[in-house]
């Protein structure tokens, strides 16, 4: 049933919006959290479980090193502070699609807090930095799945009965909590979608987790709530889950603040309790109410031994942590004189690294842009694949480069070099030896193909001569043309004119 | 001196989820109280500045290598369940969505 | 051979070696011997014939190829059900795991498989190992072999039982609070709770994680070691083990030399609840040894008398998380699935139907105890009563090499006795508790006959963590004497069963 909803600008115009920002991200790594079963995905149902991950009675988990290590990183790369010492706590409370009934997680003592990450909006007054606050990051295992059968349609509600598939029970998930976001006003739910963007961003860079919103592999729990104005004490917040798309985070909150608005508005005070996000008809709906709430009974799991990540594994990961994505992008936009909207054209090429590759060994920076960008990314399009799966390096490129400016090959040439290389025949040289692509740069045959070209269209010798430079043109093309492309355009102009003593 | 209401039991139950008729959560809260009251003397002992102890070895970073290894054969997992479907367990309805 | 069953296992491997009797024909005659006398001391709740057998043969024909074998190679065991077993049931003593086969082989049964011993059968224990006396079993109380009517101890008194009755030469046994010992006391056998890490827990059904530990239990110090080399050891499979070298057991039990050594005897261990036959024995041992050469002073523990208020807090609450599993989804029990029953509900039924009293008692004191609004005052503080005990136990090993007490404070008591108070069943834990809580190992071998009921008596000895060597050269030296003095082992001065 729908809500009562109050317009969006007005709801703003009378509530200051605080969000709050959960996500789930299942790490990428071999195994699973507690046990060797493999974690790729799609397996055939229940394949990938053994004693530990099915919660059978009598096994015990055993910690994967990488789970802890990403974690770490993850804490890292959002600014966060390292836990010196931390536990594992069980999360009580019985659900068909956890194994033990309890979820393997951290409570009091997560392994990263205290951090921030910057986020980058447009405003009304240009361009804007938010800083989200990180609560904490920590370390815990995902459920298995639940399919529900019988029933109209699939969904929990009215069906009949459920199948639980294990294999996803047990992989690794870091939840990141921010503090409250507050002092975002009415640009709440474009920075909660910078945010999610963000952090997908850096946990690419990390390459800790495919990030996949629609797999799964990143889940965003969106919670919001109104107060008066920003002096006001917070309000009561629901949380919105199974937000799992960018444009949904911001749908979101959007959709949030005009509920609780209206809400508010008519008098009536908001529910703490847990919504569903409907992708297909951008509204939310009610779920459990959190006043009932589980008590969830934490208390340090005496099956994991603490962890104390040593100073020295820390600053050692912190040395080896890829560059924040946001702190390159200013840094190469600037070394490289392009504007933000020529920089986000190599992002959205997915070129940027290739492009910093080449510029670091010495290619001219608009050179490579020029390739990656163009050529490069039109070849990778139509086939469909990803540029750097080409095959084309910058060390062919640079070769490629200089050979346009010692002017022995053309832009034309140089295009069927790179087809030659992306076809695999062999360096820049062998192909532009193999295929007979050099610039014809001696004048004998240049003035000769001139003088035929001349001498089938007698006509354009007056023309030009009465001053329509414009008309060499064709006699040009002519030219070119008899040469297959390899004149140097330029030179067949000058001598052209020089024949013809005009002066340009 | 602690006390456990009959309401205090059910909901422990619900908690626990154990399944307790009305006519025993009487003698569950008497049988709780019995036990409450001796170990009620936890209470009396002074455990200012005390660290409590989770583990009793200290050891920390005990990690496992993130290689695979085999997971049960097909149908092992399946084997016990007392109820399976399409290589799954089956299970009665959820009432509530997580 | 005449008599197999009341052989030393360590005899056993000598005859076997000496080409004298066969593990096949040492398994049968264990298997006579549950045939025989089992239906009145009901020690196991199933019985391996034809696996035990098989593992039997394949020890003797590895023998007779001369392949190298190790110490127990081809002496029976029973194994206590509360570890998984591939292809055998694991009952755990419970309704909820009514004919339940695990696919995977504990730790240490996988260890004992590769040791070549013929497991007999599962032994019974008390629902989850909740219990001091075995009368918490699903499947019927076990029966102490000195006096049927009486109890074998628990939570593993099949284990106990099946020794003394002469059903296995020897017998795995897991103590959480006195799971081992005070068992092994009231029946006249050795057990021992080896240090916390010691032994890979992998495969053990978890009652309190943090307190739980493997142990074996045989008639005499020496079977005790050889089966304690052979289970012992780092696993990566339990995040708890202890990486580092097995304590030399063996050799500590072949030594038995006190001399020189301090014993502390624990003030906290003695007196009011102390039966008087019992303090006599104890008492007596203590005069024992310091003819040995043995220095021994008293010391104090001055948290010990909080242990058991601590250890009942810890214990249900760490039960109530570790049992939450069994639930009718994945394996085991399912109740009141008819159809129209919501997930949650089925759950409850299951729950209800497949625990026993005892386990439902812990699970909701546990439940209460970790509790939004109680866990500060119950469980929080609990765990630091914990770290005073150890603090205890650390100044006091300070001072000597070893502790003793009485292992529990009475013998045997009539099976009903104490069913209808659970807290008077608690206080049998007293003295075996303290080294749970902070990780230490413990032995309980048997000191004599208490003279008011002529049933057996046992020691407790405790040692620093990874000093479980300590444990068998103090046990071999007082058996050594003990022997001596009786004529004979102490179980000699057992009643026959009627069924023999």
């Amino acid at each position: 049933m729908a809500e009562a909803l109050m317009k969006y600008d007005e709801a703003i115009a009378n509530f200051d919006p605080v969000l709050g920002l959960e996500v789930h991200v299942e790490l990428g790594t071999n195994t699973k959290m507690f046990c060797g079963c493999s974690t790729v995905f799609g397996a055939e149902p229940n394949t990938q479980v053994c004693p530990v991950c099915l919660g059978l009675p009598g096994a015990l988990p055993a910690l994967n090193r990488i789970g802890v290590e990403s974690a770490i990183r993850i804490g890292l790369a959002l600014n966060c502070e390292i836990a010196t010492w931390c536990r594992f706590a069980r999360k009580n409370y019985f659900y068909p699609d956890m194994p033990k009934n309890f979820q393997t997680s951290q409570y009091d003592e997560p392994i990263a807090f205290e951090g921030y990450l910057d986020v980058d909006i447009d405003t009304d007054e240009g361009p804007k930095t938010f800083r989200v606050p990180i609560e904490r990051a920590h370390m815990e295992e995902d459920t298995g799945k639940n399919l529900h059968m019988g029933g109209a349609t699939g969904r929990i509600h009215g069906a009949d009965y459920s199948l639980v598939d294990y294999n996803r029970a047990g992989i690794p998930l870091i939840e990141i909590v921010t503090k409250p976001v507050e002092g975002t006003g009415k640009y709440a739910p474009e920075v909660a979608k910078a945010y999610v963007s963000a952090l997908r961003e850096i946990l690419r860079g990390l390459g800790v987790s495919d990030v996949k919103m629609e797999q799964g592999s990143l889940r965003c729990d969106v919670n919001l709530s109104l107060r008066e104005t920003p002096e006001s004490k917070l309000g009561t917040r629901s949380e919105t889950k199974n937000v799992n798309s960018l444009r949904s985070v911001e749908r979101a909150v959007r959709y949030e603040v005009m509920r609780h608005a209206a809400r508010l508005t008519a008098g009536e005070r908001i529910v703490q309790e847990t919504r569903h996000w409907h992708e297909d008809t951008g509204i939310s709906t009610s779920g459990r109410s959190k006043e009932d709430a589980e008590d969830y009974r934490y208390f340090p799991e005496p099956d994991l031994m603490p962890i104390a990540p040593s100073r020295e594994w820390v600053e050692e990961l912190r040395a080896n942590l890829p560059e924040n994505p946001a702190v390159r992008r200013t840094r190469l936009t600037a070394a490289w004189n392009i504007s933000d909207l020529e920089m986000q054209n190599l992002m959205n090429a997915g070129v940027l690294e290739l492009v910093e590759a080449a510029v670091s060994a010495g290619m001219n920076p608009d050179a490579a842009r020029k390739w990656y960008t163009g050529e490069l990314a039109r070849v990778a399009n139509e086939r469909g694949v990803e540029v750097e799966e080409l095959g084309v390096t910058h060390v062919e490129l640079s070769r490629i480069e200089a050979l346009i400016s010692e002017g022995a090959l053309n832009d034309k040439l140089a295009r069927q070099v790179l087809d030659g290389l992306i076809a695999g025949e062999g360096d820049v040289d062998s192909i532009v030896a193999g295929r007979g692509l050099a610039v014809v740069s001696d004048d004998g045959p240049l003035i000769e193909a001139i003088d035929a070209a001349l001498a089938a269209d007698p006509a354009v010798v007056e023309t030009i001569k009465s001053g329509k430079l414009a008309a060499a043109g064709s006699v040009v093309g002519a030219v070119m043309k008899a040469t297959r492309g390899q004149a140097d355009a330029a030179r067949v102009r000058e001598l052209l004119f020089e024949r013809l003593g005009v002066s340009e | 001196m602690t006390a456990i209401s009959r309401e205090e039991v059910a909901h422990l139950a619900h908690l626990a989820r154990i399944n307790i008729a009305d006519d025993q959560l009487e003698h569950f809260a008497k049988q709780l109280d019995a036990i409450l009251d001796a170990v009620a003397q936890v209470s009396q002992v002074d455990t200012a500045d005390v660290p409590a102890m989770s583990h009793p070895i200290p050891m920390t970073n005990v990690f496992r290598e993130d290689i695979p290894v085999a997971s049960l054969a097909p149908g092992a997992a399946l084997a016990g369940a007392p109820a399976v479907e399409d290589s799954r367990f089956r299970v009665p309805r959820i009432l509530d969505e997580e | 051979m005449s008599d197999l069953i009341r052989m030393n296992a360590s005899d056993l491997v000598e005859a076997m070696n000496a080409g004298q009797v066969s593990s096949v024909e040492i398994t049968q005659a264990h298997l006579d011997r549950i045939a025989a006398v089992d239906g009145d001391v009901h020690a196991f709740l199933h019985v391996n014939s034809k696996g035990a057998l098989d593992a039997a043969a394949a020890v003797d024909a590895q023998r007779a190829d001369g392949q190298s074998l190790s110490a127990l190679a081809g002496v029976p065991l029973g194994l206590k059900d509360i570890l998984a077993s591939k292809g055998l049931p694991t009952t755990c003593g419970s309704k909820m795991l009514e004919g339940w086969i695990p696919p995977y082989d504990a730790t240490v049964v996988t260890k004992l498989r590769d040791a070549g011993i013929p497991i007999l059968g599962k032994t019974n224990m008390d629902e989850f190992a909740m219990g001091s006396s075995t009368e918490h079993s699903a499947y019927g109380p076990t029966h102490n072999p000195w006096d049927l009517e009486r109890i074998p101890g628990g939570s593993g008194g099949g284990s106990s039982a099946c020794l003394a009755a002469f059903e296995a030469p020897l017998a795995i046994g897991s103590d959480t609070g006195g799971s081992i010992r005070q068992p092994a006391a009231v029946t006249g056998t050795v057990g021992v709770k080896p240090t916390y890490g010691g032994v890979s827990r992998y495969g053990v059904v978890a009652l309190a994680s943090s307190l739980d530990q493997v142990g074996p239990c045989a008639r005499n110090v020496l079977d005790t070691a050889l089966l304690h080399s052979v289970i012992a050891g780092h696993d990566p499979r339990d995040s708890t083990s202890i990486n580092k070298p097995v304590p030399d057991v063996v050799g500590a039990a072949r030594r038995g030399d006190v001399k020189g050594m301090k014993i502390g005897v624990v003030r906290e261990l003695s007196g009011e609840g102390f039966q008087a036959g019992v303090q006599t024995r104890f008492d007596e041992t203590v005069t024992l040894l310091e003819g040995l050469g043995a220095e021994v002073i008293e010391v104090s523990c001055p948290n010990f008398p909080h242990a058991l208020a601590a250890y009942y807090l810890i214990l249900p609450s760490e039960c109530s998380s570790n049992l939450a599993k069994f639930d009718g989804i994945r394996f085991g029990l399912r109740v009141g699935d008819d159809g129209s029953k919501s997930v949650e509900q089925v759950m409850s039924e299951t729950r209800a139907a497949g625990f026993g009293p005892e386990v439902i008692r812990r699970i909701m004191l546990g439940t209460y105890a970790l509790s939004a609004g109680y866990y500060d005052a119950y469980y929080g503080q609990a765990q630091k009563i914990r770290t005073l005990i150890a603090q205890d136990f650390d100044k006091a090993f300070a001072q000597v090499d070893v502790l003793i007490s009485p292992t529990a404070p009475t013998t045997a008591f009539k099976i009903g006795e104490k069913m209808a108070d659970p807290v008077s069943m608690y206080l049998n834990d007293v003295a075996t508790i303290p080294v749970n809580l902070a990780g230490l190992p413990g032995m309980s071998l048997p000191i004599g006959l208490a003279t008011e009921d002529n049933l057996p008596v046992g020691l407790q000895i405790m040692a620093p963590a990874m000093a479980d060597d300590r444990l068998y050269n103090v046990g071999a030296a007082i058996e050594r004497e003990l022997l001596s003095k009786w004529g004979g082992p102490i179980w000699a001065q057992a009643p026959e069963l009627a069924g023999a």
